[in-house]
């Protein structure tokens, strides 16, 4: 395995009193693609969201290249490059497309002091927009209004905000997500592109699309790692099976 | 209509303000005067509610602050020097915007609503009730500022039309400045806070920083509009920061439209000309008022900067606003 990048360190989260993940363990790596997968109410939105920093842990820690990350919210936790796309399309519908990138970029550069500066015309910020952009397959429609956009597009968006924002770790939750087979077909594609020289986690229950992209694949049931390991493993698995595929079939 | 035409419209009203006196008496002189402190006003709080989504309901506090500094600290029967009491009432008023932003920031929708409002009448009362206000019939300011700069005298405040366009370049002054500020990197940051804060954070903005920034701006210049009112009327009185007052100039924001500093200036216009006229017909006044702004609300959502839009009917501009 490569470097490790994010590590989640026996994470907890109670609501009340529900557990809602317990002990979960985690290691995201440079060039790898993690899939989490899980029945509904298994705990992987709320693993996301501890580890983006939407949430905070009852107990555990999360190490970034090694350095405890566990106590800064999600706007600290970007700065040091986690960059994390939602479920539920979280975009700027009013701005165009590459509006909503730049502003993305601008989170890197954001002197705010200069008032006098027309924002579209800082040309590093709207570089790295475009560039983004291109990158999550997005070109050509970048004087677009976000929210006329498909919505296999808006997931596009989706990615590609976090891309601008130069992110090495990737928490991508659901980016298949009420896609058509084509749409996903392409996204799976960006993917793979997309883990060459970062880390990415991705929530999923498009099993094809898991299986087609995913290095390294963690089950969880009930809000605790059942099994984890590279996808013929997790294939095989009575376990897995039992929980999880087996439960798909019926519902 | 293109930008273009709007600018030549833009521009159209200006020559109309400048050449107003020409025509008008004094009377209209002094409550055009009055529309521009309140379009100041209007606009500043724009800046909250129809850029950021910051609905205030206590922005007339800042207005009061700015009118009271100038009361308190300018001689009474000599003239203060007007760059050192503008300066010290727009830097007083931005002051407690921020003191106050610290902590109504840290609320969201009705709860922000109703702690801008206890604070508002919190500064209500301390003018009102304690000895810093020293009445609460409220102060006169006997001696209009002095303009001099380093012993050259500019122009003269006493002078009612030096005063109108003193008034006139400071409104001009403070659209400027926010339509430079809202195109600026700054100026996005709050749109994006407008559209979907979560997200924002989430891309690595701390919203909070960004917030207090613009509350803190939105009542300094609110300082400025308090600052021409209370000399141009020689007066200060605690009702300036009753939420009456931020009741008001909401109302000039949302009659305007939300989301446009032209439309804040139509706003102050078209509410302060019709309490005028009202006010002729009857001391029920806001009786009528009300019933316009429920009409505007219903029939006129974008208000008064969307009807041109809304009569030539002309489809999407391709601007990012709706």
């Amino acid at each position: 395995m490569s470097e490790a990048m994010l590590v989640a360190d026996r994470l907890t989260r109670h609501f009340g009193g529900l557990t809602a993940n317990l002990e979960v363990c985690i290691t995201l790596a440079r060039g790898e693609l993690h899939a989490l997968l899980g029945p509904n109410g298994a705990g992987k939105s709320t693993c996301i969201n501890m580890l983006s920093g939407d949430l905070p842990p009852s107990a555990g820690r999360i190490l970034l290249e090694g350095q405890d990350v566990t106590g800064l919210d999600s706007a600290a936790r970007s700065h040091r490059g986690i960059g994390r796309s939602y479920q539920r399309t979280n975009i700027f519908p009013q701005f165009t497309v590459l509006e909503n990138c730049r502003l993305a970029a601008q989170s890197r550069r954001p002197r705010p002091w200069r008032i006098f500066t027309d924002a579209m015309k800082t040309s590093d910020t709207v570089e790295r927009a475009r560039a983004a952009i291109v990158e999550a397959g997005l070109g050509g429609r970048e004087q677009r209004k976000a929210g006329l956009l498909s919505h296999g597009e808006q997931r596009q968006l989706e990615i590609a905000m976090v891309l601008a924002t130069d992110a090495r770790v990737l928490l991508l939750d659901e980016p298949l997500a009420g896609m058509g087979s084509e749409e996903s077909g392409q996204m799976v594609e960006l993917l793979r592109k997309l883990k060459q020289n970062r880390a990415i986690l991705l929530v999923e229950h498009d099993m094809d699309a898991v299986f087609a992209v995913a290095d390294t694949i963690t089950v969880m049931v009930e809000g605790s790692v059942l099994e984890s390991g590279p996808p013929e493993q997790i294939r095989n698995s009575e376990d897995v099976q039992a929980a999880y595929l087996g439960e798909e079939e019926h519902g | 209509m293109n930008s273009a035409v709007v600018t030549l419209f833009k521009l159209a009203v200006l020559a109309g303000l400048v050449l107003f006196p020409a025509i008008g008496s004094s009377f209209y002189v002094e409550l055009v005067a009055k529309i521009l402190i309140m379009a100041i006003f209007a606009m500043s709080l724009a800046l909250l509610v129809g850029f950021t989504g910051l609905v205030s309901l206590g922005h007339a506090a800042y207005f009061g602050i700015a009118a009271y500094t100038v009361a308190l600290v300018a001689p009474e029967y000599e003239a203060a020097n007007l760059w050192f009491v503008l300066t010290a009432s727009v830097l007083a008023a931005g002051a407690a915007a921020f003191f106050i932003g610290l902590f109504v920031l840290r609320t969201k929708g009705i709860y922000f609503i109703m702690v801008t409002l206890a604070f508002a009448q919190m500064a209500y009362y301390i003018f009102h009730d304690t000895a810093l206000g020293r009445s609460s019939d409220g102060i006169y300011l006997n001696v209009k500022p002095d303009a001099s700069l380093f012993g050259w005298a500019p122009f003269s405040l006493d002078e009612p039309l030096h005063l109108y366009y003193f008034i006139l370049a400071a409104m001009v002054a403070v659209f400027v400045l926010l339509a430079y500020v809202l195109r600026s990197p700054f100026g996005r940051v709050l749109a994006g806070i407008h559209s979907n804060e979560h997200r924002m954070k989430s891309l690595g903005y701390s919203t909070f920083r960004y917030k207090l920034a613009a509350f803190t701006l939105a009542g300094a210049l609110a300082g400025v509009a308090g600052f021409l009112y209370a000399v141009l009327f020689g007066f200060v009185t605690p009702e300036y920061l009753s939420w009456h007052q931020s009741g008001n100039v909401l109302m000039m924001v949302i009659l305007g439209g939300l989301g446009s500093l032209a439309g804040a200036v139509a706003g102050a216009f078209a509410f302060i000309g019709l309490q005028e006229m009202f006010s002729d017909w009857t001391k029920h006044w806001q009786l009528l008022m009300g019933l316009v702004i429920v009409a505007a609300v219903l029939f006129m959502p974008t208000g008064l900067a969307g009807l041109p839009r809304r009569i030539f009917r002309t489809v999407n501009w391709g601007e990012d606003d709706e």
